[in-house]
């Protein structure tokens, strides 16, 4: 019987030499005349194990990490085609807590399977949500999502069967899905790993959209930044209409739903929903002004769902199991789990979901083992570059949109970036004005032209020039941007940079507290 | 056929077989550059000819999209992440190194024309800061002596 071994084909494991060390496997196996199949999977999300090779065996998945090319032989001489014991052997792979302390519903299948099999997806739960949705009347496939409390995971935590709501009930001959795929913050990888590791779970959950809304075309707006997940979509999509999961007629049922990636082209902005959509239209990125809503007036001024890559890759499970089943994780108003991603300066990074409600520090230091570099933790920026710093004082905080936002933080689409006490909080502050410098539209004032008066402040208050004109100056134009901002670029770079400000004062030649002011 | 000649068709090529897609202007772009490393700004008479916009509007939204290029790009190109979780990891003391083994700074190419350096604003690879690409390929956890060998990797292979 032929041995099965599971090397990652996941971008950052081959960032780490994945692909060289399938490589040697399979030549080691060769030169030894064993028969194995050698399956690319998804990364469980365990980058400090990366590559993590897993052989399949009869009690399970044993799994050997980080295996570099040099010690191929070794673990061959080692029996690990039989879960031999080795320095690198971490046992079974399910039994690892970092996994077995996780509530896996959007990523269940990531890393177990290959993500482009399509046998694999629909053995493993794929497509039973499409399955209930095809007997569903459209207005019930929303209800479902609704009962479920999910909230748009891209940042802004929009309910999303509301959403839905409103384009069902906007009458049209043609309407639009999109999948904004432009995952553009720094610290974040979920829409990656499930587009690298688990495509046709995206696939599915679009479906399920324009089913439930009455839409036919599908656009997964993807960054060019990410080129295995191009691959992948693609091969996934082609073999969706091939089995008749995509096209004119989804499993017999007469309905329709088409579905095409289009890459953006490096602009930050286009993440932004409307920007988005003129990008896709073919314009430049320029925000558009709401109303109208997009779900009433999007995409070619047609009724349009934008949704983020994991808010879509949520649906296939609440259509299996049912709104209840997601809605009873989490807290408060936030339902079901959010993919944290745990970067940065930080032991164990990775994929970690979980229902709302964990604290900030039972993250950092019971899944990620406090910081790489041994240093204590000073700051930590969760969800994106528009997102705030947060001190050590504020690590209690659960993780609840509601709770981020009572502290002017916000949680976004989950991105964890740790920083030990080696940071320089003002270029930090620098470096966001810079970034929206960088990245603004340029449709409004204080966005475009504030932002590089921005970083020209906070050059004078590094270099120490007249503190007590320079700091109020600075708040002045975080005022400005805060309130005179077409979108939320402009609008929340004053998160970053006055948490920064208020939490660090030192760092920006400020001795007492009460001067920050 | 002179080289100009073969530019001019390889984009008439690309931009008649995309034109009827429905916001056919990106696709086109991505097409050229895929084909060509950049997009030859006296392409762009043609390429508004052929989408009915004027030359104007094609050049504004090039222009608006900092991974369209305007000048061909060195024989590899590098991109070097300047977002937060790999400064967090010492990606600015990473920049420092890349710039000086190179000689150029962001948005140069080296004067052999082998490499061109762009900045990027995250990979998607922060749990492996720093992060770069060089061509399609990803790197993580980079150092000033990783990115040497790959460097020298890549020119091997070249
Ligand atoms: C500057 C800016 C960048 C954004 N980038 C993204 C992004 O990369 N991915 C994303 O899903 N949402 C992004 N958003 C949020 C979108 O505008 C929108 O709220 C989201 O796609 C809606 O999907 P959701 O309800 O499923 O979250 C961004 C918003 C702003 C203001
Ligand atoms: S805030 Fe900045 S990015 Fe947003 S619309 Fe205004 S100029 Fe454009
Ligand atoms: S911040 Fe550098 S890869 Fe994400």
């Amino acid at each position: 019987m032929s041995i099965t071994i599971y090397v990652p084909g996941d971008s950052s494991a081959v960032s780490l030499g994945a692909d060289r060390v399938a490589t040697a496997i399979a030549n080691e196996a060769a030169k030894r005349s064993l028969d194995i199949r050698l399956i690319r999977n998804g990364s469980r999300g365990m980058f400090w194990l990366e590559p993590l090779v897993e052989v399949l065996t009869e009690n399970g998945r044993v799994a050997y990490g980080p295996v570099q090319t040099g010690d191929v032989a070794g673990l061959f001489d080692a029996n690990f085609t039989q879960g031999g014991s080795h320095p690198l052997c971490l046992g079974l792979t399910e039994e690892l807590d970092y996994l077995k302390k996780q509530q896996r519903l959007t990523f269940a299948r990531i890393g177990l399977t290959d993500p482009v099999s399509l046998d694999d997806y629909i053995a493993n739960d794929g497509y039973r949500g499409l399955s209930n949705a095809l007997k569903l009347p459209q207005a019930d496939i929303v209800k479902a999502v609704t009962d479920s409390g999910l909230r748009g995971r891209g940042g802004a935590a929009f309910p999303t069967g509301i959403k839905w709501n409103t384009v069902l009930n906007t009458p049209s001959e043609q309407k639009y899905i999109i999948c904004n795929a432009d995952e553009g913050d720094s610290g974040t990888f979920s829409d990656r790993m499930v587009m690298e590791g688990d495509p046709f779970v995206l696939i599915e959950g679009m479906t399920i959209a324009g089913i439930a809304v009455g839409a036919t075309q599908g656009y997964i707006y993807l960054r060019v930044e990410y080129p295995y997940a191009h691959v992948a979509l693609n091969t996934a999509i082609e073999k969706a209409y091939q089995a008749g999961y995509l096209g004119a007629d989804i499993q017999g049922s007469g309905k329709k739903f088409d579905l095409e990636v289009r890459l953006g082209a490096g602009a930050y902005i286009c993440g932004e929903e409307t920007s988005l959509m003129e990008s896709l239209e073919g314009k430049r990125g320029l925000v558009r002004f709401k109303p109208p809503l997009p779900a009433i007036s999007g995409l070619f001024g047609k009724p349009t769902v934008v949704n983020n890559v994991i808010s879509l890759a949520s649906v296939p499970i609440i259509l299996d199991r049912g709104g209840d089943y997601y809605r009873d994780f989490g807290m408060g108003r936030s339902r079901g789990t959010l993919p944290l991603q745990l970067a940065g300066n930080i032991k164990h990074g990775g994929l970690v979901e979980l229902a709302f409600g964990l604290t900030l520090r039972e993250l950092l230091y019971d899944f990620g083992g406090g910081s790489a570099s041994g240093r204590p933790i000073r700051a930590v920026q969760v969800g994106g570059p528009l997102g705030a710093y947060l001190p050590e004082s504020q690590f209690d905080t659960p993780l609840d949109y509601e709770a981020f936002a009572a502290i002017w933080a916000v949680l976004g689409h989950g991105g964890i970036v740790v920083f030990d006490d080696t940071v320089d909080m003002a270029e930090m502050a620098r470096y966001s004005m810079e970034f929206c410098a960088i990245e603004s539209c340029g449709k409004c004032t204080p966005c475009r032209i504030g932002s590089t008066r921005g970083y020209e402040v906070i050059d004078d208050i590094i270099a120490g020039r007249d503190l007590d004109k320079n700091i109020p100056l600075l708040r002045d134009l975080c005022n400005t941007l805060l309130n005179g901002s077409l979108c939320a670029l402009g609008g929340m770079t004053p998160y970053p940079v006055l948490s920064a400000l208020n939490h660090f004062p030192e760092d920006f030649g400020i001795k007492d507290k009460a001067e920050a002011v | 056929m002179t080289e100009t000649g073969s530019i001019q068709s390889t984009v008439q090529a690309i931009t008649t077989a995309l034109k009827d897609k429905p916001g056919a202007l990106l696709p086109i772009l991505h097409g050229i550059q895929d084909a060509l490393g950049y997009i030859p700004p006296e392409s762009v008479a043609d390429i508004a000819k052929t989408v009915n916009l004027s030359r104007a509007e094609v050049h504004g939204v090039i222009s608006f999209y900092h991974y369209f290029r305007k000048t061909a790009p060195g024989k590899h190109t590098i991109h070097l992440c300047r977002a937060e979780s790999c400064q967090s990891m010492g990606s600015k003391q990473l920049e420092e190194h890349v710039k000086t083994r190179l000689g150029i700074d962001f948005h140069e190419t080296t004067a052999d024309g082998k490499f061109s350096l762009e900045p990027v604003y995250c990979l998607g690879n922060c749990a492996c800061s720093p992060a770069m690409q060089i061509d399609n390929e990803i790197y993580g956890r980079v150092s000033a002596n990783s990115f040497d060998a790959a460097l020298n990797e890549v020119e091997e292979l070249a």
